[in-house]
């Protein structure tokens, strides 16, 4: 049990149990599954499916705060991608009443996933290269990336036509969202990185101690270089999925606020925000943890205006639940460690 | 003042302290006497730490007692200890450097205004206050300056003032020397006396064997957590102190005689070579050379040079001019993952800022830097990882509960020994050593030479920096002499101390 308890993985999965526990206790059918369609459908492959971009960003996110560092751009970044892509794909019924794209899908997607990606690498030279302290050099780019977007979208909501773009965000393959393969796929692919190479140990080295893992002769600046290029790309993916799951372009509201759910993510699951520990799988577990929330919420009914007081307040609680000290006030010595 | 007779100020009896899976303390005795320098001699891992934890509050004792002036005590923390008369300077307590000398020295307990002048702190009484603390310990420093900018020595010199400013009758020094140099101990020591003649009880903690028998009346030696005695200095010779700290009389490490294989060495071109080497305002323009098989020993005082060379060697800073040639050929050595390529390794001075990685498992720490060098995708399996640990932590005698305990939890010289492994792992042609045997024991310091020159028969080239000058001259094939940031000049095998600082302070020896 102890060594149960002592795993970082138990709290978060202790507390998305809780909220799935608590959701079918107010609605009885929230964990029933149905195939229809060829596709699976219910409660929880919704929350999977409407989570998978705050994953994305928030596995991106994991790695930075893991090298000490911060990105709350990755919000703007969502939007410049949208923007991107859904300018490059285009936005007009052809005369002929068929919707083709401007561009070839592969170049409209490759195109918004490089600039997600530049933007990321423009995070971290400011960081490892102009010595910023992390939070304000991404705030640069939080502030300017979304007026970019704006910029390029001239301030309307662009709508998409193109059928094709709409499998990203609403597609489904073998029975599951596409955007569930996206993020699942993402994850298993840095599991591998970080289980099969050293990257894991550098990261952690370069979180742990920069200094010292500098003079071990560890390539801190290069590794932290493309650790932001990473998150930016993440941001971008998330980017695409969020855009083709409303078949538009939002740069004003495309990505809002998302860089503070990505770190609230990141928190819930277990990583330490001074640095070097850090879980993959706890971030997922946060993500899922924060739209199970959000689901809870719109299917308690609760009155639009007070959303915003119940989420937090939820929040509050699984922050409270998940920090050893609480536990230990008042759950006694034994179950804080 | 040292009798027998003198009040003693504070007795602890029997004290125990266990931590899950170990008994860091059993049965140990400790009495102080007002007006008497005490000092408390220990291995790392003795206890000594522990035992001051204990007195100061922040451990409590499983057993024993511990009395003030024939009262028992239980201190709760160390703001209650202190409240108690029980002050601690510890190794690693600084001011804060942004506050004022006296506002460092009055915080917690700065006077206040009458509330018919406005209230709040009242600036000129804290600044009074602080300048009369001072005077009367013959310090002269200016309170209003900030304490950041004052250099280490004076700082130190403030913190112990900060400690005795509540009236203590009890002192706790804990290696308040280890960042000092020799003039700069010399101030403490006289502080020390002045506070020890106006009848405070002085537990002074250190490595350093000569300055406990320079200031030191008695002192008390644990080994293991264990009481092992206590003793006049006047009564015990340094040799004697050493195996009571250890337990067995130990070996001097001392160069063998290897001259044919330095014979071989001179011939040979030199494995690195640096040329007109130079950083503005770290290190004047400078050549070394190291050959295969040599101990090149560096020595100066503090601020010398020396440890500004050796980053420039390693390119943790960068150079303003100079050309570094590794077996003759020139080599790009831009940043330190080049220096490891080409064979190079550091042992950083600061253990804690820039050698260990504290979370860290001491299997991660010591795979570090080899893995740097074979890259991300070459990656040693975990099973290769242990096995490399395994057989360092053995052969260097790492003393840990295993090797996937946080390195951070390891005592100062198994860290030490742990970061020479993180080396030797990657089979170094170039080694060097900042300050290696710092904040370490006698015995791990002796182990750690040997080691050194074991290194250097196997044929690599080891750069050893100390501040000891004994040390230096032990080990050393050769010695660099530095002096203000320059080259004074080199000594052959076989100098003495005397021919070294004689070089340091720039006059022909005697």
């Amino acid at each position: 049990m102890k060594r149960f308890t002592q795993n970082t993985l138990f709290w978060p999965a202790l507390t998305l149990l809780l909220l799935l526990a608590a959701s079918s206790l107010f609605n009885p059918s929230f964990l029933s599954l149905a195939w229809r369609d060829g596709h699976l459908y219910g409660n929880v492959i919704d929350i999977l499916n409407r989570a998978a971009p705050l994953m994305i960003v928030s596995l991106g996110m994991t790695l930075v705060i893991a090298v000490r560092g911060l990105d709350i751009s990755v919000g703007a970044v969502v939007a410049i991608a949208a923007a991107v892509a859904a300018l490059m794909i285009g936005g007009n019924f052809s005369a002929s009443g068929e919707v083709a794209s401007k561009y070839p899908l592969w170049l409209a997607l490759g195109t918004a996933l490089a600039i997600a990606a530049a933007c990321g690498l423009w995070n971290g030279l400011l960081v490892v290269k102009a010595g910023m302290q992390p939070i304000v050099a991404t705030l640069i780019l939080m502030v300017a990336g979304r007026g970019i977007a704006q910029l390029l979208t001239g301030g309307q909501i662009i709508t998409v036509y193109y059928t094709p773009f709409f499998k990203l965000g609403n597609g489904f393959l073998s029975g599951l969202p596409v955007a569930l393969w996206i993020a699942a796929s993402l994850f298993a692919a840095l599991h591998f990185l970080l289980s099969r190479t050293a990257l894991g140990l550098f990261i952690r080295s370069i979180g742990g101690n920069p200094e010292a893992a500098r003079v071990a002769g560890v390539r801190s600046s290069a590794i932290t270089l493309c650790v932001y290029t990473f998150c930016g790309l993440a941001a971008g993916v998330a980017g695409l999925i969020i855009s083709s799951n409303v078949k538009s372009a939002d740069a004003n509201n495309a990505g809002q606020l998302l860089e503070l759910d990505a770190i609230l993510a990141v928190t819930l699951g277990g990583t330490a925000l001074t640095g070097g520990r850090f879980t993959l799988a706890g971030t997922v577990l946060g993500a899922l943890i924060i739209q199970t929330l959000t689901s809870m919420i719109y299917s308690l009914g609760v009155p639009p205006e007070v959303n915003l007081v119940v989420k937090a307040a939820l929040v509050f609680a699984v922050m409270l639940l998940q920090s050893p000290e609480f536990r230990a006030l008042f759950l006694g010595r034994g179950a804080a460690r | 003042m040292s009798n027998t007779e003198a009040e003693i100020v504070l007795r602890a009896r029997d004290i125990a302290r266990a931590f899950p899976g170990v008994q860091a303390l059993a049965g140990v005795e400790l009495t102080l006497r007002a007006g008497e320098v005490h000092a408390l001699m220990g291995q790392n891992g003795a206890g000594k730490s522990t035992l001051i934890k204990v007195l100061t509050g922040v451990y409590a004792p499983d057993a024993g007692t511990i009395e003030l002036s024939g009262k028992a005590i239980s201190p709760e923390s160390p703001i209650h200890a202190q409240e108690l008369g029980l002050s601690a300077v510890h190794q690693e307590s600084h001011l804060l450097p942004n506050l004022s000398v006296a506002e460092n020295i009055c915080a917690g307990r700065y006077p206040r205004r009458p509330w018919t002048r406005g209230g709040g702190i009242d600036w000129r009484e804290t600044n009074k206050r602080a300048r009369e603390l001072l005077a009367g310990l013959g310090i002269e420093l200016d309170v209003t300056q900030l304490a950041g900018g004052l250099p280490a020595a004076l700082q130190q010199l403030a913190t112990v003032a900060r400690a005795v400013a509540t009236d203590a009758r009890v002192l706790i020094l804990d290696e308040p020397t280890s960042s000092l140099d020799a003039d700069e101990v010399k101030a403490l020591f006289a502080l020390i006396r002045r506070l020890r003649d106006k009848g405070v009880a002085i537990l002074f903690v250190t490595h350093f064997l000569d300055q406990v028998y320079e200031i030191c009346d008695r002192m008390t030696v644990l080994r293991n957590g264990k009481f092992v005695g206590e003793y006049a200095c006047a009564r015990l010779d340094a040799r004697g102190l050493v195996a009571a700290m250890v337990g067995r009389e130990i070996a001097i490490a001392e160069k063998s005689t290897k001259a044919q294989a330095l014979a071989g060495a001179a011939a040979q071109p030199p494995v690195l070579a640096a040329k007109n080497l130079s950083r503005r305002g770290h290190l004047k323009p400078m050549d070394i050379e190291l050959r295969g098989g040599e101990v090149l020993g560096l020595a100066g005082l503090l601020g010398s040079g020396r440890t500004e060379l050796a980053r420039l060697l390693f390119a943790l800073d960068e150079r303003d001019s100079g050309e570094i040639h590794i077996d003759g050929k020139l080599a790009a050595i831009d940043r330190p993952s080049d220096a490891l390529e080409l064979g190079l390794g550091f042992c950083p001075e600061d253990r804690k800022h820039s050698g260990i990685v504290a979370e860290l498992s001491v299997r991660e720490n010591i795979a570090l830097a080899l893995q740097a060098r074979m890259g991300l995708r070459k990656f040693l399996k975990f099973s290769e990882q242990c096995a490399l640990a395994e057989k360092l932590v053995a052969a260097l005698g790492v003393k840990t509960a295993s090797i996937e305990t946080p390195i951070g939890q390891l005592s100062g010289g198994n860290q030490q020994k742990a970061i020479i492994a993180r080396w030797l792992a990657t089979q170094p042609r170039v080694l060097i050593l900042d300050e290696p045997t710092r904040g370490i024991d006698v015995a791990a310091k002796q182990e750690l030479m040997r080691e050194v020159l074991e290194l250097a028969q196997g044929g690599t080239a080891v750069l050893f920096i100390s501040a000891e000058i004994e040390e230096v001259v032990r080990v050393s094939d050769r010695i660099m002499v530095l002096r203000d940031r320059s080259k004074a000049g080199e000594l052959p095998r076989g100098a003495d101390e005397d021919a070294v600082y004689a070089m340091i302070a720039g006059v022909p020896a005697a």
